[in-house]
């Protein structure tokens, strides 16, 4: 390592720049995303000498962040990002809003300009601080060298624990100074007298959800992404089994309860299932646990559930009765809560009475019939429908894939197509609806587990949002699979477009779009083009048999297929478009 | 209605600027601020004022209490509590009116601070509705400026906020 000792007291003398590559290491971190500039200049310095971190240079700034995000909902740690200041603080923004708005776990390191010149309008100066607020759970500005390992560790610790988010250091140039040394120890711990997350939930609220739940008729479960962040999935399916509750997942929360399994009734919400929709809305009692009662999943706030009960379980109390009242609310870890729950639930072995349990999964199988979860229009073979693409998908990969979606209609037929039966497995911007995050996402994962298969679910428009990591891809060995559902328009603005502007496709048509075989080739990598539905599954068993190689299939896909259902907006949760001409 | 948060939070740069950008952020009022460090120089006092329905508030204080640097938090208007806010205000004073200005001001229990031959400057505290009550005896068409500290205050009996 580098760095002097000073010998009488046998501590190391390190700069503010040696200090932040040392600290990172000392917190375990393996893999940092980023782009060098002046600012950051000591710190890369620093970084050149360090081995045990390993750099990911990508091509635009916005990459780096999707990239640690997708390593963090992958492996549930936080992310590291480092960006210099200027544009490239300003170009992580995006990717910082997005894990954000989905609570993911991160660390953002800008450089800024040296202390004396900030607010000088200096070259390369943006108060990243400033612009970053609304968007992180915190952040901090190096006022000494000397903080920086205790600033670093309370990054990392807030953005990992409580309701996990994105947190940004930023460092002016002088801190890093090469030629100043000072004595570094990392912390052990940090205690924030301002910051205690719940660490287990209030024990009476947890009796009163448990006698509110057996004494339902009608209860269900509706999970979102708190399960799979807070690592719950296993008490959550517990609960499910012992009880024989159905359950519903959020699109953040899929994978929280295995979606192959007959208990499950599929995504709810604006584009969720006939079944988990209507069996929301005739609920007596709701068991929301880690899921925030999102505009896209409520409908019509209104008219949303008339005569249900609510058990509202978060680690964050804001989340709680914010759109929705609760009537049982228990914040804490959701992990914790469920399995007092469980064992409060086995301690008095009481459960829902079975004649009414009976009949309401009598009723829900009704809803389901002998459909699939979600029906569509099979059409004559002759064109390729963007459902049967991932259908295909996750026959190829035997469900076990990762994951990663961009925006759009894609992201919605992948989150209905694709049973996910494990947590952090479906990786997806649901709170910001970030187009260009998938790429990167994937890229973020296989670089963690590179003996895992990872897919990006994409679309021809969200895909020209990041798509110069093609590049990055083939500089770090990064064989992740591209699946771009290509139908030369940007189909989700279209099918509103079709719906409720009369057709009239307002600038949302692709025109002029590259050949994206040769561009993939053109970066070194494998492009496969399918046109015909009798290549679909051939083609896509070849390109994931080239393990050693990112494959970009751009499969061409009907561009008048819309996602359904689809609720009818400001209506109940049973208020669906259930296919061009169907509603409820 | 009007309620008064008080809230405790670490005495660093950033802190104040974090509370102040969650209002606008979300959309809620902020009536009045005032902030000050306290006895323990770690620490400021921040009391703001604000309006809306009781879900909205409930929000204001869950969210202000995410904030990192805020340490404590109570709503001061939810028990008995005492407010006062202070306001300093220059008005015209020339002829009769002189006398009659520094009548009023007895009556409102304020002082004099400072006197030209044609200007008083009179300081006073109370409540809110107290402070309007004065400028609206005085009369407008007289006042030449006002300056208020915005309203601050304490809870009543054993209660405390600290840490």
């Amino acid at each position: 390592m580098v760095g002097g000792t000073d010998e009488v007291n046998n501590v190391e003398l390190l700069s503010g720049a040696e200090m932040v590559v040392r600290s990172l290491r000392d917190e375990g971190v393996e893999y940092i995303y980023g782009y060098p500039g002046g600012a950051l200049l000591h710190i890369y310095d620093a970084l050149f000498k360090e081995e045990a971190l390993t750099h990911v240079l990508v091509r635009h700034e916005q990459a780096a962040t999707h990239m640690a995000d997708g390593y963090a909902r992958a492996s549930g740690k936080a992310g590291v990002v480092l960006v210099t200041s200027g544009p490239g603080a300003t170009n992580a923004i995006t990717g910082v809003a997005t894990a954000y708005m989905d609570s993911i776990p991160m660390v953002v390191i800008s450089g800024q300009v040296p202390s004396a010149m900030v607010g000088t309008d200096a070259f390369q100066e943006t108060d990243m601080v400033g612009i970053s607020r609304p968007i992180v759970k915190h952040s901090f500005m190096i006022k000494d060298p000397k903080e920086i390992p205790e600033v670093i560790k309370k990054a990392f610790y807030i953005a990992q624990s409580g309701r996990p988010g994105p947190v940004v250091v930023d460092i002016p140039k002088d801190m890093t100074d090469p030629t100043q040394k000072f004595e570094y120890e990392y912390p052990k711990k940090v205690k924030l007298r301002s910051y205690n997350p719940a660490t287990r939930g209030h024990s009476g609220q947890i009796r009163k959800a448990a006698e509110l739940l057996v004494s339902a008729k009608r209860p269900i479960i509706y999970s979102g992404g708190g399960v799979i962040l807070g690592q719950a999935a296993g008490p959550l399916t517990e609960l499910a089994k012992n009880l024989n509750l159905p359950v519903t997942n959020t699109l953040m929360g899929l994978g929280g309860f295995p979606g192959s399994d007959r208990q499950f009734l599929g995504m709810l919400g604006m584009h969720g299932s006939y079944a988990a929709n209507l069996a929301m809305h005739h609920a007596d009692v709701i068991v929301a646990v880690g899921a925030r009662f999102d505009d896209r999943v409520i409908n019509g706030a209104s008219k949303f559930c008339p005569n249900a009960k609510i058990i509202h379980i978060d680690i964050d109390p804001a989340s709680i009765s914010k759109t929705i009242r609760a009537d049982i609310p228990i914040v804490g870890p959701v992990e914790a809560v469920l399995s007092e729950l469980n064992s409060v639930l086995a301690e008095t072995g009481d459960k829902p009475a079975k004649e009414s349990l009976n009949s309401w999964w009598k009723q829900i199988d009704e809803w389901r019939g002998d459909r699939k979860m979600f029906p569509y229009d099979e059409g004559d073979g002759s064109v390729i429908k963007p459902q049967a693409v991932v259908e295909a998908l996750y026959e190829v990969t035997k469900g076990d894939a990762y994951v990663t979606s961009d925006v759009g209609q894609h992201q919605m037929f992948a989150a209905q197509y694709y049973r996910f039966d494990k947590p952090n497995r479906w990786i997806n911007s649901g709170g910001l609806g970030t187009m260009g995050f998938g790429f990167p996402a994937a890229m973020g994962i296989k670089l963690h587990y590179p003996d895992e298969v990872v897919a990006c679910v994409t679309g021809e428009g969200s895909i020209q949002m990041n798509i110069q990591e093609l590049s990055t891809c083939l500089q770090y060995g990064l064989p992740v699979k591209i699946i771009n559902l290509n139908n030369n328009t940007l189909g989700m603005v279209r099918q509103w477009q079709d719906m409720q502007y009369g057709s009239r496709h307002s600038h949302s048509y692709m025109e002029s779009l590259p050949n994206f075989v040769k561009l993939a080739e053109a970066y070194g990598h494998v492009g496969i083009q399918i046109d015909r539905l009798e290549d679909l599954k051939p083609k896509l068993e070849e390109a994931f048999a080239l393990k050693d190689r990112l494959v970009f299939v751009n499969v061409a896909v009907d561009p008048s297929e819309h996602v359904y259902p689809m609720q009818i907006k400001d209506g109940s949760m049973r208020d669906m478009w259930l296919s061009k001409t169907e509603r409820t | 209605m009007r309620h008064i948060i008080s809230l405790l939070m670490e005495n660093e740069p950033g802190a104040l600027s974090r509370v102040v950008g969650l209002f606008s952020q979300r959309n809620y009022n902020i009536e009045s601020l005032t902030v000050a460090p306290t006895e323990d120089p770690s620490l400021s006092r921040l009391t703001l004022t604000t309006i809306g329905h009781d879900e909205v508030i409930e929000q204001i204080t869950k969210q202000l209490n995410k904030l990192i640097e805020v340490v404590k938090l109570v709503n001061l208007s939810e028990s008995a509590h005492v407010e006062r806010e202070l306001m300093l205000i220059k008005i015209k004073a020339t002829g009769a009116q002189r006398a009659e200005i520094k009548r009023t001001t007895d009556i409102f229990r304020g002082q004099i601070v400072d006197v030209t031959s044609s200007v008083y400057t009179v300081q006073l505290t109370g409540t809110s509705d107290k402070l309007d009550s004065f400028i609206q005896a005085v009369g407008t068409a007289s006042i030449l400026e006002v300056v208020r500290s915005g309203v601050t205050g304490i809870a009543r009996g054993d209660k405390v906020l600290s840490v």
